[in-house]
């Protein structure tokens, strides 16, 4: 047994201590925002926040969560009203979406640590996360949205 | 497959019917079940003699549900689809909402793809909400107790004209029942509104299923759950068709807590031969379990073929003459004979990767005699047939639950998850979901087909391009997945795949013109083709605009001054309504707009930095979206490595429905066909499939992408597809520009700095 912090609520989990904490989140809990995309740390589309840094949850096992803090989309914000969710609301920018839990993540915990990013920092930042709609230039453009009404709040 | 196709024309009745049983049950919009309805919705509706959730459903409270039987995989298409319906039923958008129904035979064909969605269905949606504003107007008059003809739609509401008197559509549909029957010819004769005239059409209405993108309730087929589900995964097969498990020793896997069991099962669709699919109580003690288990393998026939294979093959197919007719026009012979000038070039592509976010998943499940598969899927009708095949069922007693894709592609036309999904939870005797590992979905796609193609141009003393040889070589996956859809050839000598060979039969005027398709039967069984975004004309394409560019060279005059030349509206180009009309005239226009855009033959460039020019009519020559793409790339000289700097591109779509929506698709596509051409590729040795995850197959990343300039032209004609066209046009602008940078022709994907390198050297 084990004891998952995600989104403020704690979690027992029974399930072995190398099993991945992708597979504990979305198909353990059942918090199917996170989701697989290459099981080998490439893609990002299963980006979750571990004591505010964006992480692969499918890089992780169970044991080396147990104490964190975790956060998912769902607890990114209460009322899924952050900055970047704004952003990607009214630039449109999700297609078919799928990996879009994980730019949002990704962005979320970038711009936490550089407030005012260059182009180029965004670009360097969010290369870990791949689309394959291709939604890239409205993703830089919603990155710089987010960071702008995060600056105005 | 043929007997899965028999029905696909689906319904034949054709009244439309506008009702409701009793006074505040809401309203329904649909086809009547029988052909010749008597009496009225109202009797046909008690009589059960209707389908009411068929396209629109209206509640008391004046909300409006459009049924949308397409599937959503980032196209928004619900959105497009409602806006056509709402623009006509005059509704406020704000009562609009869409949802997406199970399969079943009464919504007739159900298929996405080929960029057909709205181009074949604004005008039926038009319609159908045009017919239901007219009962809701009729039925408004009747309360108000004035003339129908006295009033109009507008915002959910009925007004009479004279007196201002007005019913909203809420308190019209709570009233009184609604009866009011369409006859076809009735459909028919409804005038609908022009370009021009739209409210709602023509205006970027924020997408409705972005909300639930962005907090992570989206539910998509991975995300599915049923009570008292096992997780299957399947045991990778050693090739990528043909193999089938013979045994397994599973005592390495025994230990691991909440395994269940492997199973090995026949396919008798011949999707694949056979599987051996493992069962557990959690996703991690499955995929732990199928490393552990061993399974011995009868290899199959294609054990030992290579891309080099499949590629010789093309290549002898093509020299012997194998294959059919496409298009016979004018006399090559003569032209080619009577040529000053001939150019010739063999073009390749490599095998492509659909390459999904969302990899193929399931979860089956039986309940009282009837199958229930939840996933995203393209072609409900083939693949529910298909799994009642496997699972020897009547195709009625298999449902598909449609759910969000994260992305398709073509690649959810395939119902490879479904069948193993199926027959692994009839072997438990309970629901299974089964995932595929990234490494299945990389190995076990339904590929792009790997294509060689020869082309051949006889140009005149005027050095006008007037005869034209193309041969095109592929593993045709319509033969597999419809064979019913194949085409019978222009000489009459037998069957070719039209969808492996579209775009071949281009809009440019070329009076002697001849194009031979070739089936690749080495490729047809090692990688089971399948459709990949865009089609044949990612290939096609690549053939005749690199050629054309070839051509233009080899007389010495400029690609777009040749192209345009060769782009006059007559003949066999003039084009007709509604999808073509306008003809070449309409590719001029977007090569003129792309060029004016981007400053082709006048900005200023650094050194090794050149611009490069093509022209597509992608999907079909009958469906053509005409698109332009001018692509600015700068190369490398010492290691050849190319860098698209900028992209500028310039559609017709006649009309944009959603101009957001477009802008998107555009953006979209120009990346995903960059990212083919310049990174992607797939491989075969001893007959899997080399590469197995991002790790050597590395699509386009954001820090990779150029800068994209979209311009889409609107001129009031039939809205045209936007979700593929670009994929195909990007790849021969860039290999243009890097001839026209470096002097280095490249003629096969991937290109890469390698090839490039080469080719400078060459030069």
């Amino acid at each position: 047994m084990a004891v998952l912090n995600i989104n403020g609520v704690s979690h027992v989990v029974d399930a072995p201590g190398d099993t991945k904490l992708l597979w504990v989140i979305r198909e353990g809990l059942r918090l199917t925002g996170t989701k697989f995309g290459c099981g080998i740390g490439l893609c990002g589309a299963c980006t979750v926040h571990l004591n505010g840094e964006a992480v692969r949850s499918c890089q992780l096992q169970l044991s080396d969560a147990e104490g964190a803090t975790i956060t998912t989309i769902e607890g990114l914000d209460p009322k899924g009203q952050h900055p970047v969710q704004k952003a990607w609301l009214e630039l449109q920018i999700p297609q078919c979406g799928y990996c879009q839990s994980g730019q949002m993540m990704n962005a979320a915990a970038f711009l936490e640590s550089n407030s005012s990013p260059s182009d180029a920092e965004i670009l360097d930042a969010m290369q870990g996360n791949i689309c394959r709609c291709s939604t890239y230039a409205r993703i830089k453009q919603g990155v710089r949205r987010a960071a702008q009404m995060m600056q105005e709040a | 497959m043929t007997k899965h196709m028999k029905d696909l024309g689906g319904a034949t009745r054709r009244d439309v019917l506008v009702g409701s049983a009793v006074a505040g049950t809401g309203l329904v919009v649909g086809y009547s079940v029988l052909p010749h309805v008597t009496g009225g919705a109202r009797e046909a509706l008690a009589a059960g003699n209707f389908e009411p959730s068929l396209f629109l459903t209206m509640e008391p409270s004046g909300i409006a549900t459009v049924h949308i039987t397409k599937t959503e995989m980032g196209q928004h298409v619900g959105t497009a689809l409602a806006q056509a319906v709402a623009e006509e039923l005059e509704i406020d958008w704000n009562d609009v909402r869409i949802d997406y129904p199970d399969s079943h035979e009464k919504w007739g064909l159900m298929i996405t793809g080929g960029s057909w969605s709205v181009n074949w269905t604004f005008d039926r949606n038009s319609r159908i909400g045009a017919a239901a504003r007219m009962a809701l107007v009729e039925a408004g008059a009747n309360m108000l107790g004035v003339p129908a003809s006295e009033c109009s739609a507008a915002n959910s509401t009925v007004t009479h004209t004279g007196t201002g008197q007005s019913a909203t559509y809420s308190e019209i549909i709570s009233a009184g029942p609604i009866d009011r029957t369409f006859s076809e010819d009735e459909m028919k004769a409804i005038e609908l509104k022009k370009f021009g005239e739209y409210k709602l059409v023509g205006t970027s209405v924020p997408a409705l299923d972005i909300p639930a993108k962005i907090n992570g309730t989206a539910r998509y087929g991975i995300d599915v759950f049923v009570p008292n589900m096992a997780y299957g995964r399947i045991v990778t097969w050693p090739t990528r068709w043909g193999a089938m498990p013979k045994s397994v020793d599973d005592s390495a896997a025994s230990g691991i807590d909440g395994y269940i069991g492997t199973e090995i099962i026949e396919d008798p669709t011949g999707v694949q031969r056979g599987y051996a699919i493992v069962l557990a109580e959690s996703i991690w003690a499955a995929e732990k379990a199928a490393d552990a288990v061993s399974v011995d393998w009868d290899l199959g026939p294609n054990a030992s073929v290579s891309t080099a294979d499949i590629l010789a093959y093309a290549k002898k197919a093509t020299a012997d003459g194998e294959g059919f007719a496409w298009v016979i026009d004018g006399d090559t012979d003569a032209g080619m004979s009577g040529a000053a000038t001939v150019v010739e070039a063999e073009y390749e592509t490599s095998i492509g990767y659909h390459g999904m976010m969302e990899p193929m998943n399931c979860v089956a499940m039986e309940q009282d005699g009837v199958w229930h598969l939840f996933t995203a899927c393209q072609w409900s009708t083939r693949c529910t047939a298909m799994t009642a095949e496997a699972l020897g069922v009547e195709p009625a007693n298999v449902v598909h639950h449609q759910q969000y894709a994260g992305t398709g592609f073509g690649r959810r036309l395939e119902p490879d998850a479904m069948i193993p999904a199926a027959l692994a939870a009839k072997a438990a005797g309970r629901p299974v979901k089964l995932v595929f590992t990234r490494e299945q979905d990389v190995m076990f796609d339904f590929h792009q087909s790997l294509t060689y193609q020869t082309v051949k141009g006889g140009i005149n003393v005027a050095g006008d391009l007037d005869t034209m040889v193309h041969t095109v070589c592929s593993a045709w996956a319509t033969k597999r997945q419809a064979p019913g859809f194949l085409a019978e050839s222009v000489d009459k000598k037998g069957k070719i795949d039209p969808f492996s060979t579209n775009g071949s039969d281009h809009w440019y005027n070329i009076p002697n013109q001849y194009v031979r398709s070739i089936e690749n039967v080495v490729g047809q069984s090692a990688t089971p083709p399948g459709q990949l975004r865009a089609v044949a004309p990612t290939w096609t394409m690549w053939a005749v605009e690199s050629f054309l560019d070839e051509a233009a060279h080899a007389v010495g005059r400029d690609p777009l001054e040749f192209r345009t030349s060769l782009l006059k509206a007559v003949g066999k180009n003039a084009g007709t309504p509604p999808n073509t009309v306008g003809g070449s005239e309409r590719l001029r226009n977007a090569l003129l707009v792309a060029a004016g855009r981007a400053g082709y033959g006048v900005k200023p460039l650094p050194a090794n930095t050149a611009q490069g020019i093509a022209s597509v009519t992608s999907q079909e020559r009958g469906s053509p979206t005409w698109t332009a793409c001018v692509a600015e790339v700068h190369v490398d000289p010492e290691s050849g490595e190319p860098t698209v700097r900028k992209l500028s591109i310039a559609m017709d779509v006649g009309t944009a429905v959603n101009p957001d929506g477009v802008i998107a698709q555009i953006q979209g596509s120009a990346i995903y066909g960059t990212s083919r051409v310049l990174y992607e590729n797939i491989t075969m040795k001893d007959g899997s499939i080399e590469q197995s995850n991002l790790d050597t197959w590395t699509p386009m990343r954001i820090n990779q992408a150029p800068e994209i300039d979209v311009n889409i032209i609107q001129n009031g004609h039939y809205p045209a597809g936007t979700g593929e066209p670009v994929v195909t046009v990007v790849g021969p602008a860039i290999a243009n520009a890097i001839h026209a940078a470096v002097g280095a022709r490249v003629r096969s994907w991937p290109i890469t700095a390698e090839k490039v390198k080469a080719a400078m050297t060459e030069a």
